[in-house]
């Protein structure tokens, strides 16, 4: 194992197809037309010597280090801003070039310390190699005179120099060291698009500075890290690196934490992480990143993971520490137990989107083939079940069209209850370059989120709509485009059923849903939702993009098929630039759903009453497989409180926190006899469990992911499980203890069963992965590379299907007891209900949930900013501190949900899709009034979780 | 069965209808069925099946309709 180098051409590729022929030292070199002449040297294997060019950002011609001779060309251009000429001879090292190098670098050194041995970057430092490359031998100019090295100049203070910031919790500023190359502000504003650095200042007098001469915590920075990536010196440096040292060895791996599923590099010392650095061959995020994947892994050796198995007779006991083999005979007893007393139905699973496509299956088939119900369920249920149902009915099949890729063909965005620069920041930075390019963006959001207004991107319409009227609002845009003849009807002929297309447009086109007609309950002016329209259907290539703000509804299926019936009408389906395109939530919902945790579903979306799909799987595992749907997770609640439901493992998932009306799913869990929690933390769920089996991370196992675009990315352990077992081992062993003969040796088997049996995985092994690095599903004899876009020559359910999708208002209304509308989402630097997240040092961007409320709404009320306010709704009530903002519209509040305390699904009612009972989380009817504390409710679970978490002869394990 | 379920399940299903009501009329209460015998588990089917056998009380006419067309689960 060895440190991966990633080579730096100097300068992005170019796009062009023609391709030019020249020579450079001597080498004949053909690339594309367009590509600098650096580029093309590197492409032959000559490094030319640069300090301002990365190949991740537009060359900018600085540093004046790279230049180069051209036979028959006056001067030296510089190499990175000169594009190749058919039949030019360029020469990179000559007496002359030697001699003006070793100028500049001499330049550069006098004004930088001369620490190398005790720097941060020791070893892994441009301006070192450069030094080295260029010859440099001596520097005849000292410190005497001008500088931003030393603090105090022959005892005077030294204006110039500036201390280091260190503001930001992963990486330091050391203004000292900077040669103001611009790398940082370019890869701030080109590959991040967040524009918090600028180069303030002239000359020599020329420094980086974050927002207005601010520190980095106090600017607009969102600590995504690529300036410190791109930074060739130890200004900007991990904090981990200068604590820990340089890496040894490196091993490409998948983030865990969102849909995006960045690739990485885990940079290692031994078992030591170092840093994670974004990997420029991850196809999904081209060597970008966010704050969450870079840097907030510290969960993984947080000191609240749980390494030993715990068992309890009733909750209110404290845990009692078992061996493995304890644990695994006490949950197979009891399970056996409960189904010889309350029968097969009365037990089942959660499989996580947290978790690999391995555990996954394995825990759906431990339900299946070792339970023998299908009694399996995911979180998906509660965010991305209507995405299967939707695109499933419309499409035949339930995934996103695209690659991440396709953006940079967009003219046209459509983005819909998503928040992508905070929900998914890598996509949300592709997507922001794009529209920098000069695409067109239209955002239908309750909430004016961050991408409607925000450094150089301004969105062309935003139609700030009531919660809970999506349908009607996207139906009227599809009256706009069939009344309007903006129809695609080519397309619509050669690719959808004519007759239900006639039916469809005959539907839309009544008048009660044109948009002077919804603007009466969307709340959105109908001339917006007509320009929008009209962009969409003649704008170029039109994209959509939605996240849960489009599922979590009670007509979260309706709108999706909305969704597809637009993408149809105007022709966006089957290449690049264009497509529907959910953004995932976790990092493995996609997985999740494709390997079979719905309790309707075997893995590949096959419907559990298909024969020959359960032929396939019954005669690998010999055993029966019931024909019957399985209870989703809301229905196994009620069962429980019925009765009927007694016993559950629940892998990496915390549904007392994430699933909705958190008092329902309390008194559901509580009727159990025996709740499974396999997981890193005693998670809020665990307060209801009788066993704990300690869960691995993503850093100590094997296995793969499946990211929104259906790619599937390889996971690579880095360290010995902490708690010495990867998940799917310890399923695994749970199945042997039912008796169950399952031997798989690596993670890998498992794949090769998945790819036997499922055949959108067909030609899926890890070798295949290794040598491809990652594949979209459909990979089989027909894709034998994979899918990057879907429905390209037709669709998969054979012709597109257009469907009525009819405005029903939610029963959750508002009155006067409950006037404004809460609807809840998530932010940048916490993932999900944050037992990761705030188990870092991403706390400081979000240390509490706050409800962010409309300066007309706070002021009737009485209410300041940072207010304590009680929120109550018919179901509970909670306190939180306010946040007053117009981003929401008066009547409409906002929150998040990443921290316990505040139980914002106390809240939140049990409505939910008509058709994958997904919950209602983003339209809740409320009440806001000020308080002076914590609700009852915050006091008596907090007690309760004190209590149970308690484990017999040590401390309280604290929060 | 707890009176809350019961109450939930006719919720859920008048939901159904709700959206295949406003689909082509032949296929309405087709497609509830089909609904229903794809998404719920039997004993969701058998406490409905309960319901309209003792009148069907508050659910919408379309999902009696359908009601012939759901796969009735065999006794507990
Ligand atoms: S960390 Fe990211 S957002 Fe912050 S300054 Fe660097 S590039 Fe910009
Ligand atoms: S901080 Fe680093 S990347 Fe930025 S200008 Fe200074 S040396 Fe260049
Ligand atoms: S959280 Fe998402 S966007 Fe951020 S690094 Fe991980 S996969 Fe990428
Ligand atoms: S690398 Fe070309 S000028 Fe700096």
């Amino acid at each position: 194992m060895s440190l991966i180098h990633e080579i730096d051409y100097g300068t992005p590729a170019s796009r062009s197809e023609t391709m030019v022929t020249l020579t450079i030292d001597g080498r004949e070199v053909t690339v594309p037309e367009g590509t600098s002449i650096m580029r093309a040297a590197m492409d032959a294997g000559i490094e030319v010597p640069k300090l301002c060019a990365s190949d991740m950002m537009d060359a900018f011609g600085s540093c004046r280090l790279c230049l180069v001779e051209i036979k028959g060309r006056n001067g030296m251009p510089a190499s990175c801003t000169t594009p190749v000429a058919a039949g030019i001879e360029v020469s990179t090292q000559t007496p002359r070039l030697k001699d003006v190098r070793r100028g500049v670098m001499e330049l550069y050194i006098s004004d930088h310390p001369l620490d190398c041995l005790t720097c941060a970057a020791n070893g892994d430092c441009e301006l070192q190699d450069m030094a080295g490359a260029v010859g440099l031998r001596d520097v005849r100019y000292g410190y005497e005179g001008d500088n931003h090295v030393k603090a105090r100049n022959n005892g005077e203070i030294n204006a110039k120099w500036l201390p280091k910031d260190e503001s930001n919790p992963y990486f330091t500023y050391d203004p000292a060291k900077c040669i103001v190359c611009s790398r940082c502000v370019r890869a701030c504003e080109e590959v991040q698009g967040t524009f918090a650095l600028t180069i303030g200042g002239r000359g020599f007098d020329s420094r980086v500075s974050a927002g207005m001469a601010e520190d980095f915590m106090a600017s607009e920075c969102v600590s995504c890290g690529a300036c410190v990536q791109a930074c060739p010196t130890a200004t900007l440096t991990e904090k981990s690196v200068i604590e820990i040292g340089q890496p040894e060895h490196s091993v490409v791996t998948t983030c865990a934490y969102c849909g995006v599923g960045c690739s990485f590099k885990a940079e290692m010392r031994g078992e030591e992480l170092v840093r994670m650095v974004p990997w420029k061959d991850g196809q999904a995020n081209r060597g970008h990143s966010c704050v969450k994947g870079r840097f907030a892994y510290g969960y993984s050796t947080h000191k609240d993971r749980i390494l030993n198995p715990m068992v309890r007779e009733k909750i209110s006991d404290p845990w009692r520490e078992v061996t493995w083999e304890e644990a695994y005979a006490h949950v197979a007893a009891e399970f056996r137990r409960i189904q010889y007393q309350y029968g097969r139905e009365s037990v089942g699973g959660i499989t996580s989107s947290r978790c690999t496509n391995e555990e996954t299956y394995l825990v759906q088939k431990l339900v299946r083939a070792g339970f023998g119900n299908n009694n399996v369920d995911t979180c998906a249920r509660v965010c991305h079940s209507p995405t299967g149902y939707g695109l499933g009915q419309a499409f035949g099949t339930s995934a996103g069209t695209q690659n991440f890729d396709s953006v940079e063909f967009t003219d046209v965005a459509v983005i819909i209850g998503a928040n992508p620069t905070d929900g998914h920041p890598v996509f949300g930075s592709r997507l922001k370059k794009r529209l920098r390019e000069g695409a067109k963006l239209i955002v239908i959001d309750p909430r004016r989120t961050d991408i409607v207004r925000s450094p150089h991107v301004e969105a062309a319409y935003h139609l700030p709509l009531k919660p809970g009227t999506n349908v009607a609002i996207l139906t009227s845009i599809a009256h706009v485009i069939v009344t309007e003849g903006l129809a695609d009807e080519a397309f619509i002929r050669e690719r959808c059923d004519w007759s239900e297309y006639e039916d469809w447009a005959s539907f839309v086109a009544e008048p009660y849903h044109s948009p002077e007609a919804t603007e009466a309950y969307t709340g959105v002016p109908a001339d917006l939702v007509r320009g929008a329209a009209r962009l969409f259907a003649t704008g170029g290539n039109g994209a959509i993009y939605y996240g849960l703000g489009v599922t979590e509804h009670s007509q979260g299926s309706t709108t999706v098929m909305a969704i597809a019936n637009l993408a149809m009408v105007t022709g966006n389906i089957g290449r690049p630039g264009v497509g529907v395109n959910p953004l995932r939530g976790q990092n493995n919902v996609q997985g999740s759903c494709d390997m079979g945790s719905f309790p309707h579903e075997l893995p590949g979306y096959r419907h559990v009453s298909d024969d020959a799909t359960r032929e396939t799987f019954e005669k690998l595992w010999g055993v029966e497989i019931s024909n019957e749907p399985g209870l989703r997770i809301p229905n196994m609640l009620d069962a429980a409180v019925d009765g009927t439901f007694k016993g559950i493992y629940i892998q990496g998932e915390d549904i007392l926190q994430s699933d909705p009306d958190t008092k329902h799913v309390a008194a559901g869990l509580a009727a159990m006899e025996c709740v499974v929690v396999h997981d890193l933390f005693l998670n809020e769920t665990a307060n209801y469990a009788h066993v704990f089996l300690p869960g691995s991370t993503f850093l100590e196992k094997d296995g793969t992911f499946t990211n929104a675009e259906r790619r599937i990315n390889r996971v690579r352990k880095v360290m010995t499980p902490k708690n010495g077992y990867a998940d799917w081992e310890v399923t695994q062993k749970l199945a042997q203890a039912m008796g169950m003969n399952w031997n798989y040796r690596h993670p890998s088997e498992i794949m090769d069963e998945i790819a036997a049996t499922t055949p959108s995985f067909a030609l899926v092994s890890y070798d295949y992965l290794e040598k491809m690095g990652s594949v979209q599903w459909p990979c089989n004899e027909k894709h034998p590379e994979g899918s990057p876009i879907m429905h390209v020559d037709g669709f998969v359910r054979g012709k597109g299907k257009f469907i009525r999708t009819e405005y029903v208002a939610t029963d959750e209304r508002t009155g006067p007891r409950f006037p404004l509308l809460l609807t809840t989402g998530r932010i940048l630097s916490q993932y999900n209900v944050g037992a990761q997240t705030r188990r870092t040092d991403n706390v400081v961007w979000h240390a509490e949930d706050r409800l962010e409320i409309h300066p007309h709404d706070a002021e009737q009320r009485g209410i300041r900013d940072g207010d304590w306010i009680r929120l109550a709704s018919r179901a509970g009530e909670t306190t939180l501190r306010s946040l007053i903002t117009d981003r929401v519209a008066p009547g409409v509040v906002y929150t998040t949900f990443h921290h316990p305390t505040t139980q914002a699904n106390v809240i939140t009612t049990d409505f939910s899709d008509w058709a994958t009972n997904c919950p209602e989380y983003k339209v809740t009817a409320v009440q806001v009034m000020p308080s002076n504390g914590p609700s009852d409710w915050q006091q008596d679970y907090d007690e309760q979780a004190r209590q149970s978490r308690r484990i017999a002869g040590k401390l309280e394990a604290a929060e | 069965m707890s009176h809350d379920t019961n109450t939930k399940l006719i919720y859920m299903a008048n939901q159904i209808a709700t959206f295949f009501k406003s689909q082509p009329q032949d296929e309405a209460a087709q497609g509830v069925a089909t609904h229903i015998n794809k998404y719920w588990e039997p004993r969701m089917r058998r406490q409905l099946f309960q319901h309209i056998d003792g009148g069907g009380e508050g659910l919408s006419p379309l999902v009696l309709e359908a009601a012939s067309k759901i796969k009735r689960p065999q006794a507990a």
